[in-house]
C-alpha cells in the first residue's frame, strides 16, 4: 500500500461510518440477536432463557411445520419470479417506444411502486371476494372456484391468489428496472443488427436479452428473496390458511403470524429467521452461480 | 453478372418534429452515386449528412422524395432487403460475442449455413488482419481492431453498398491516416458501391472518388476532390474545402462591385508591385512549406503558402501580396455562389 492510499484511510472509514452504523444496528445485530436466541429456550416475558445447544435449528429444519412452511415459500417464489419477471420485462418492452403519449403508459405501468402492500392486498381482497367481487362476479363462469369456496379460502387456488396479488405488486419496480435496463442499450446495436438483417426476435434475443442480463439476474435475486420473505399478503389475505391445511403458511408466516403454531416461541422463531437467511444466501448464491456465466456485463 | 448497385436521391427531404417546430434536416436533395463510385458526403457536424446516409440505410424514411438503389426504389424497403452494410461511427459490435460471432452474425440471421459462414467470416477477417483475435470480445481489443471487426463483418456479406458514419473518428491520427490508405485499398477490392460520411475534409479528398459538401441540409457542390477544391461552387465549399482556408477579400477588393474574390493560401505570393498590403504577425514553419499569416487594414487577416527559402519574410515585415487573375475566385456578394 502507498503512502497515498495510506492517507486516504480515515477519510474512507468516515465515509463508511453512516452506511456501516445503520447496517450494523438494524441488519447486524438483529441477526447477531436471532443466532443467539436460535439455540436458546425462552419463557414468554423472555426473563428466563437456557441454553439448548445448535441442535435446536436441525430440530426446526427437519420439523414438519418448518418443511411445509418451507414448501409453501418456494413454490410461491416459483410461481411470484418467473411470473413477476416476464411481465416486467413485456410491459418494459412494450413501453420502450417512441411514441407520443407514452410517458402515460409508463406511469401507469410504473404505479405499483407507490402502492403499499397493505393496499395491495386490501384491493385484490375485495376483487377476489366471493359474494361481492368483480372478478367472482364476472369470471365466475370460467373458475367456479371464485365463488365457491373462493380463491382465497381453496386449498389448491390460495396460494395462487396470493401470489397474483404479490406479482401485481411487485410490476412497477420490475417495469421500472427494466425499463432503465433498456434505456442504456445503445440504439446503435438495434440499427447495426436491423442493418445487418436481423428481425424482431433475433434483435430482442441477440442484442436486448443479452445486454440487460445483468439486470435480469439482479430482478430475479431480489425477486426471489423477497418471495421468500413474503409476509404481509399473506398475513391480510390468508392468515397463512385455509387453516386445515395451512396452504399458505411459508416460513416468514410461520416465524411471525397471528395463527402460528410458534407465535410464542422466541427460541423456535429466531432458529426459523436465522435458516430463512441462510437459506436467502444459498438460493441467492445458486442464481449467481446458475446463470452468472450467462451473463454479460458490458467491456 | 454484376449487380449494378448505384445509389439515387432525388428531392429527398426529412424533416424532424421538435417541439411545436419542425427541423429540415435534409432539404431536397439530388445525388447520383454511381456503379463503385466511393462517394463521401462531407459538412460540418448537423449539417444533414448522417441523416442522409441514415435514409438510404432505411433506419430514418425521407419526408419527401425517392430513394434508389440500383433501378430499384427502396422508400418502403426494409433496411435487410436493401442489399447494404452499414458502419457506425460507434463500431455498434455486439459486446456479449466474440470477434467471429460478430463476424458471422449477419450471415447467421440470414441463415447461411455454418461451414460457409465460417469461410466467409475467416476471409473477412482474413482480409483485415483479424484472423488471431477471432476468439477474443470486442471489449478485449484495441480501437483500431475493433474498427476493423465492424468493417469485417459489413463486408462479410459482400453488399453492394457499403455506408459508413464517421467510421474513423474514433481513431488516433496515426491509425486514422493509415485506415485510411486501407479504405481505398478496400474499396478497390470490393465489388461495391461506397458511400462515406464525414466532417474532415482531408479524409474526402484522401479517399473519395467525387465528394458531395452539405450545408444546412442543403447540397452545395458535387465533384471530384480536385474539381471542388479548384472550382469551389460557393463561398462556404470555397471556405470549408483547404486547409488552411481559403482567404476570402472583402466585397469590391480586387473584385467589380457586389463581388467578392477567394484566394486559396498557395495563390497568394509577396511582389513589389502587389495590390494587397499586410503586416506579418506570425510565421508558421512546416518544414515542407511556410505560412504567413499577415494582417492588411483593407483585406482583413491574410494567410500566404510559401515554398522554405531564404525570401520569406521575417515577422513585423510589411509585405505587399499580389494575385494572378486566373487564381481568383470570384463568388457573389449577397449569395455567396460562384461567378463565372
Amino acid at each position: 500500500m502507498n503512502r497515498r492510499r495510506l492517507r486516504d484511510i480515515p477519510w474512507a472509514v468516515l465515509m463508511l461510518v453512516p452506511s456501516a452504523g445503520l447496517l450494523a444496528v438494524w441488519t447486524i445485530y438483529p441477526l447477531v440477536r436471532a443466532v443467539d436466541y436460535g439455540h436458546k429456550q425462552c419463557n414468554r416475558t423472555l426473563t428466563e432463557c437456557r441454553d439448548v445447544g445448535w441442535g435446536q435449528f436441525s430440530r426446526v429444519f427437519q420439523s414438519d411445520q418448518f418443511q411445509d412452511a418451507l414448501l409453501v415459500s418456494v413454490k410461491f417464489a416459483v410461481f411470484t419470479v418467473p411470473t413477476g419477471l416476464v411481465l416486467g420485462l413485456a410491459l418494459a418492452m412494450l413501453a420502450d417506444k417512441h411514441i407520443r403519449g407514452i410517458g402515460v403508459f409508463r406511469v401507469i405501468f410504473s404505479s405499483t411502486v407507490a402502492t403499499s402492500v397493505a393496499v395491495a392486498s386490501l384491493v385484490w381482497f375485495v376483487l377476489l371476494q366471493p359474494q361481492i367481487g368483480v372478478l367472482a362476479d364476472q369470471l365466475s363462469g370460467v373458475f367456479p372456484s371464485l365463488k365457491e369456496p373462493g380463491w382465497l379460502n381453496g386449498n389448491d387456488t390460495a396460494l395462487p391468489a396470493v401470489a397474483i396479488s404479490s406479482v401485481w405488486a411487485g410490476l412497477g419496480f420490475s417495469f421500472i428496472v427494466v425499463t432503465a435496463a433498456l434505456q442504456s442499450v445503445p440504439r446503435e446495436l438495434h440499427e447495426s443488427a436491423l442493418v445487418d438483417g436481423a428481425g424482431s426476435f433475433r434483435r430482442f434475443w441477440h442484442v436486448t436479452l443479452p445486454m440487460i442480463s445483468p439486470t435480469l439476474l439482479f430482478l430475479m435475486v431480489v425477486l426471489t428473496t423477497r418471495a421468500l420473505q413474503t409476509y404481509g399478503e399473506i398475513a391480510l389475505l390468508t392468515g397463512g390458511g385455509p387453516q386445515t391445511t395451512k396452504a399458505t403458511t411459508n416460513i416468514p408466516y410461520l416465524i411471525y403470524g397471528e395463527n402460528s403454531l410458534i407465535r410464542n416461541d422466541i427460541g423456535l422463531k429466531s432458529a426459523a429467521a436465522t435458516l430463512l437467511f441462510l437459506l436467502s444466501g444459498v438460493f441467492a448464491a445458486v442464481q449467481f452461480r446458475g446463470f452468472g456465466k450467462r451473463v454479460h456485463y458490458g467491456s | 453478372m454484376r449487380r449494378v448497385s448505384g445509389v439515387r436521391l432525388s428531392g429527398v427531404t426529412k424533416k424532424f418534429d421538435e417541439g411545436e417546430d419542425q427541423v429540415t434536416a435534409v432539404d431536397n436533395v439530388d445525388l447520383d452515386v454511381a456503379d463503385h463510385e466511393f462517394m463521401v458526403l462531407l459538412g460540418p457536424s448537423g449539417c444533414g449528412k448522417s441523416t442522409l446516409l441514415r435514409m438510404v440505410a432505411g433506419l430514418e424514411d425521407p419526408t419527401s422524395g425517392e430513394v434508389f438503389i440500383g433501378e430499384q426504389m427502396v422508400n418502403d424497403v426494409a433496411p435487410k432487403d436493401r442489399d447494404i452494410a452499414m458502419v457506425f461511427q460507434s463500431y455498434a459490435l455486439y459486446p456479449h460475442k466474440t470477434v467471429r460471432a460478430n463476424i458471422e452474425f449477419p450471415l447467421k440471421v440470414r441463415r447461411v449455413p455454418k461451414a460457409e459462414r465460417t469461410a466467409e467470416a475467416h476471409r473477412a477477417a482474413e482480409a483485415l488482419g483479424l484472423a488471431d483475435h477471432m476468439r477474443r470480445k470486442p471489449g478485449q481489443l484495441s480501437g483500431g481492431q475493433r474498427q476493423r471487426v465492424a468493417l469485417a463483418r459489413a463486408i462479410v456479406r459482400r453488399p453492394a453498398v457499403f455506408l459508413m458514419d464517421e467510421p474513423l473518428s474514433n481513431l488516433d491520427a496515426k491509425l486514422r491516416g493509415d485506415t485510411r490508405t486501407e479504405l481505398v485499398d478496400l474499396h478497390r477490392r470490393l465489388d461495391s458501391t461506397f458511400i462515406y460520411v464525414t466532417h474532415d475534409q482531408v479524409e474526402a479528398m484522401t479517399m473519395a472518388s467525387r465528394v458531395a459538401v452539405l450545408n444546412q441540409g442543403r447540397l452545395e457542390q458535387v465533384g471530384t476532390p480536385q474539381e471542388v477544391y479548384d472550382h469551389p461552387a460557393s463561398v462556404f465549399v470555397a471556405q470549408f474545402i483547404g486547409t488552411p482556408p481559403m482567404n476570402l477579400l472583402p466585397a469590391g477588393l480586387l473584385g467589380g462591385e457586389g463581388v467578392r474574390v477567394g484566394v486559396r493560401p498557395e495563390h497568394l505570393l509577396p511582389a513589389a508591385d502587389g495590390a494587397v498590403t499586410a503586416r506579418v504577425h506570425q510565421i508558421e514553419h512546416l518544414g515542407h512549406e511556410v505560412l504567413v499569416l499577415a494582417e492588411s487594414e483593407t483585406a482583413g487577416r491574410l494567410v500566404s503558402r510559401l515554398a522554405p527559402g531564404p525570401d520569406v519574410p521575417v515577422v513585423g515585415d510589411s509585405v505587399r501580396f499580389e494575385v494572378r487573375p486566373a487564381d481568383m475566385h470570384r463568388f457573389d456578394a449577397t449569395s455567396g455562389m460562384r461567378l463565372p
